[in-house]
């Protein structure tokens, strides 16, 4: 049976992270990746970009093996954890195989969630969560006329525009009232609807698929909550994901929607951590008890998570505990640029800026003259700068004025007064 | 191999926002004439009466967090050059890159339709260029890197502690000595600083990885003269080396030293020049300069510091016709790298001498964090000239004299000067005058001789 140090469950960012950590800090332990893909590591966020033809499906990987080689880093292709026997500090592989570790890491992300709709399993639908996903519906863009995505969330919204880019009428059906929900207010959502709907694209919002019925060929026959029915030649199932934890019986390590993490990504099990999009940990505005934990599904998160854990588990005396989660996204569509920056809802709302013509929106949410969030389209800012600016919690009443008249420039100087 | 990279340094107190460094940075980039389009932003902040100016930049991070988010692979820190490189390519458009920076260093571009980010211009920055080329010294490019690339990875040979003083650089020349010196070497460290650093060792053990040993003041050089010849005679390839400080150089020590350089002995005798006794309670030495105060000079009712003008060591050496003398400073590490590796090939066939300023944070009286500036300011001041000495060369500035910064910046941020009366400001001037005026004399009756200019300076 292998035996490795540090073994890493996943190969995306927060695993790739954590190699680097543990790397800063310890050269020479033994560190083993696995990844459920037959493929060295990439990002589920490129997906939408290989499926447009933006990206290369061979030029995505985030690491060649001359880095692993360099690294002394054990990269496994093609293996799915399968279960874990905590006792023994063994993992079990779909491979069959078993490694023994002495710290491990599962950062083995989310797949993607199936909403209990009749029917779907009766269909053909595509998911993207995966490069073999996207290259499928890549193959499958070109052939399209109506293509349905359930869910406008940011990776239908993504596949919607490439679709309809690649000449077939797109239909969104979503049960929100408005587009990227977790990410902007309706006032935001609807520059993004009207950029979507002048390109041709229906969004179906408050609304819902009660069944899917199969067609001749591909695709699916949708009936709609509102009775309508839609002919789908394709059809994109991207209703959310959910944490991937089915293995983890036999670890005891606790979860509640995610694996729970303490601030250095420790799960409640000896030995074993836990980053990215698998794991749920502290939420920077929550009370930080374990009920306000949160999973922050987001990539620059996931590094984060997976350097702290990579610190931790190599015993890095340089590490900070994980400040908790602050919701943040960048969003480009049609040419124009939507950025999100902390939380709708902590404080008040102190500056608004709705420009539903020239497609521009500023909106600053602080709470006791503290950013709480900043969120914009077409307007520039350093989304960086501002995630600084909330996590340390900066006092910007000396300041506040000029920066809500010019948050980019103000949030410079602070920044390079305060941290250089 | 080690790894150090050049890098852009940016000095807010020295920016005026001229505004040379982003026109500079628009035009080699063809980005227009919009200084918003350049990948260098000086921010000037309009509430700072005194100006003040902010920057925002890549800094080209050791652990990139910009690269780290980049989910397509467009984004990869250079192993060779540290320059953080943006693959136009690969890049989805995504500014994921622009969520990991915390300084503003890469940024979405609408004219150019996609993020941008600083390449440092291929290893030659247009805008430090541009700002020198506007008189200023707000942004250089830092190239001294190339000196840890090259020592990096040689063995440091002194204990992990020394028990300096805060601040002090004394360690820095110890360590970068000995490393560049090497193992097959004999340390011999006279009373002073840098045995009360530890360099000597306690309790028995020695804090060095090679053989050192603890002369008295008076005979470090006589002794490092027998251990010399004792290998040659065996006939092994050794470098005997003194470091001493200038109380034990150019005091009580003198007499042997003088006798060495004559004698041509083939010695590399390295001074630590701190202007007087600092480890034993700071004294005066001869080396300490005209004002200043000691605690043999005191500052009182009679006293205001010292009243003779401090003794010119290293032209004293020259004057020996030694292999090899020069001044140094840790304020200028390239220079003093080029001449350590001088003083190591002299050596190997004469006396070599090298003559190294080192400010003393608690003897000096200023914060700890000043050091290097105060041995930079000690040289811009022309208070300390740079310059080297060869029989065949003859005496040769590492730095031109011209365009000195007022003596003012450098005595007016040490406490020993504090006490100094207009009268004897006017001393130092006229000595420093004087100095300057000699040494350059000295290069005079050498002109014919091609310039010599350290690089870097």
């Amino acid at each position: 049976m292998q035996q490795t140090q540090y073994l890493i469950v996943g190969a995306s960012h927060a695993a790739l992270a954590a190699v680097q950590a543990i790397r800063m800090h310890d050269p020479v332990g033994s560190v083993t990746v696995v990844s459920k893909d037959d493929a060295l590591p990439y990002s589920p966020t490129v997906l939408p970009y290989v499926v447009s033809g933006r990206s290369d499906p061979t030029g995505v990987f985030l690491r060649d093996d001359a880095y692993f080689s360099k690294h002394q880093v054990n990269y496994v292709k093609g293996a799915a954890v399968t279960g874990i026997a905590a006792a023994g500090k063994r993992v079990s592989l779909s491979s069959g195989e078993e490694i023994a570790y002495e710290k491990l890491l599962l950062a083995t992300g989310a797949a993607p969630l199936l909403p209990p709709i009749p029917g779907l399993n009766a269909v053909d639908y595509h998911v993207l969560r995966s490069l073999n996903d996207a290259v499928k519906l890549r193959q499958a863009l070109g052939e399209a006329h109506h293509a349905v995505v359930l869910g406008a969330g940011l990776v239908g919204m993504h596949a919607a525009e490439n679709l309809s880019k690649a000449g077939a009428q797109v239909t969104v059906v979503e049960m929100q009232p408005t587009v990227l929900a977790g990410y902007f207010d309706r006032d935001a959502a609807a520059i993004i609807e009207d950029v979507f709907a002048a390109k041709g694209v229906t969004l179906k919002m408050n609304n819902k698929v009660v069944k899917l019925s199969p067609r001749n060929k591909t695709g699916a026959v949708v009936s709609l909550a509102d009775a309508q029915q839609l002919d789908a030649d394709l059809l994109l199932v991207s209703a959310g994901v959910a944490p991937v934890m089915d293995y983890l019986n036999g670890s005891g390590a606790k979860i509640d929607k995610g694996i729970l993490v303490d601030d250095n990504m420790h799960t409640s099990a000896e030995d074993i951590w836990a980053a990215g999009d698998v794991a749920q940990a502290r939420d920077f505005f929550g009370a930080g008890q374990d009920g306000a934990k949160i999973i922050n599904g987001i990539l620059p998160d996931a590094v984060e998570q997976g350097k702290i854990a990579g610190m931790a588990m190599a015993g890095d005396p340089a590490l900070k505990g994980y400040p908790g989660g602050v919701p943040l996204n960048t969003y480009t569509f049609f040419g124009q640029q939507a950025i999100s920056v902390g939380s709708q809802n902590q404080g008040v709302v102190v500056a608004l800026e709705i420009d539903r013509v020239q497609r521009r929106y500023l909106k600053i949410v602080m709470q006791d003259n503290r950013l709480t969030g900043i969120f914009g389209i077409n307007v520039a800012f350093d989304p960086g700068v501002m995630w600084e600016l909330i996590l340390r919690r900066i006092d910007l009443s000396a300041v506040r004025e000029k920066f809500l008249a010019d948050p980019q420039r103000t949030a410079r100087l602070l920044m390079s007064r305060t941290w250089r | 191999m080690a790894t150090a990279y050049n890098t852009l340094a940016f000095k807010p107190e020295h920016c005026d926002g001229c505004n040379a460094c982003m026109t500079a940075c628009v035009e080699v980039n063809n980005a227009g004439s919009d200084l918003l389009n350049s990948r260098i932003q000086i921010v000037a902040d309009q509430d700072n009466a005194g100006g003040g100016f902010e920057l925002a930049m890549c800094r080209q991070c050791g652990d990139p967090k910009c690269v780290a988010n980049c989910p397509a692979g467009a984004l990869g820190k250079d192993a060779e050059d540290g320059v953080i490189e943006w693959d136009g390519s690969k890049c989805v458009n995504c500014l994921l890159c622009t969520v990991g920076c915390a300084f503003g260093g890469i940024t979405y571009n609408a004219s150019a339709g996609h993020v941008v980010k600083c390449d440092m211009c291929g290893g030659d920055p247009a805008c430090a260029r541009a700002c020198a080329a506007a008189g200023k010294t707000a942004l250089k490019f830092i190239t001294t890197s190339r000196i840890y690339r090259e020592v990096g990875d040689l063995e440091d040979l002194f204990v992990p502690g020394l028990s300096g003083c805060q601040g002090c650089n004394t360690e820095l020349i110890m360590r970068h000595t000995l490393r560049r010196v090497g193992p097959e070497t004999v340390l011999a460290a006279p009373p002073g600083c840098i045995p009360g650093m530890g360099a000597v060792g306690y309790n028995g053990l020695t804090g060095t990885k090679v053989p050192v040993f603890h002369p008295l003041l008076t005979n470090t050089a006589s002794m490092l003269s027998g251990i010399k010849r004792h290998y040659k005679r065996q006939g092994r390839e050794m470098t005997a080396m003194a470091l001493a400080g200038d109380g034990g150089a150019s005091d009580v020590g003198f007499q042997s030293l003088s006798g060495a350089a004559e004698r041509g002995e083939e010695i590399l005798f390295i001074v630590v020049d701190n202007e007087g006794y600092m480890n034993t309670g700071m004294q005066r030495s001869s080396c300490t300069p005209y004002g200043a105060w000691t605690s043999t000079t005191p500052v009182g009712e009679r006293g205001q510091g010292k009243t003779q003008d401090a003794k010119n060591m290293p032209v004293l050496m020259m004057m020996h016709n030694c292999a090899y003398v020069a001044t140094a400073s840790t304020g200028f590490m390239e220079d003093l790298y080029d001449k350590l590796d001088k003083a190591i090939a002299a050596s190997k066939h004469g006396f070599a001498y090298l003559h190294i300023y080192s400010p003393c944070t608690t003897g000096w009286r200023f914060p700890s964090q000043e050091n290097i500036e105060v041995a930079r300011k000690a040289v811009e001041t022309n208070f300390v000239m740079l310059w080297e000495f060869t029989p065949a060369t003859g005496l040769q500035l590492s730095r031109s004299l011209d365009e000195a910064l007022p003596i003012a910046e450098y005595l007016q941020v040490l406490g020993k000067y504090r006490h100094l009366s207009d009268e004897q400001v006017q001393h130092i001037e006229a000595s420093l005058d004087r100095n300057v005026a000699f040494i350059t004399n000295l290069t005079a009756s050498r002109s014919s001789r091609p310039a010599h200019a350290a690089a870097g300076m």
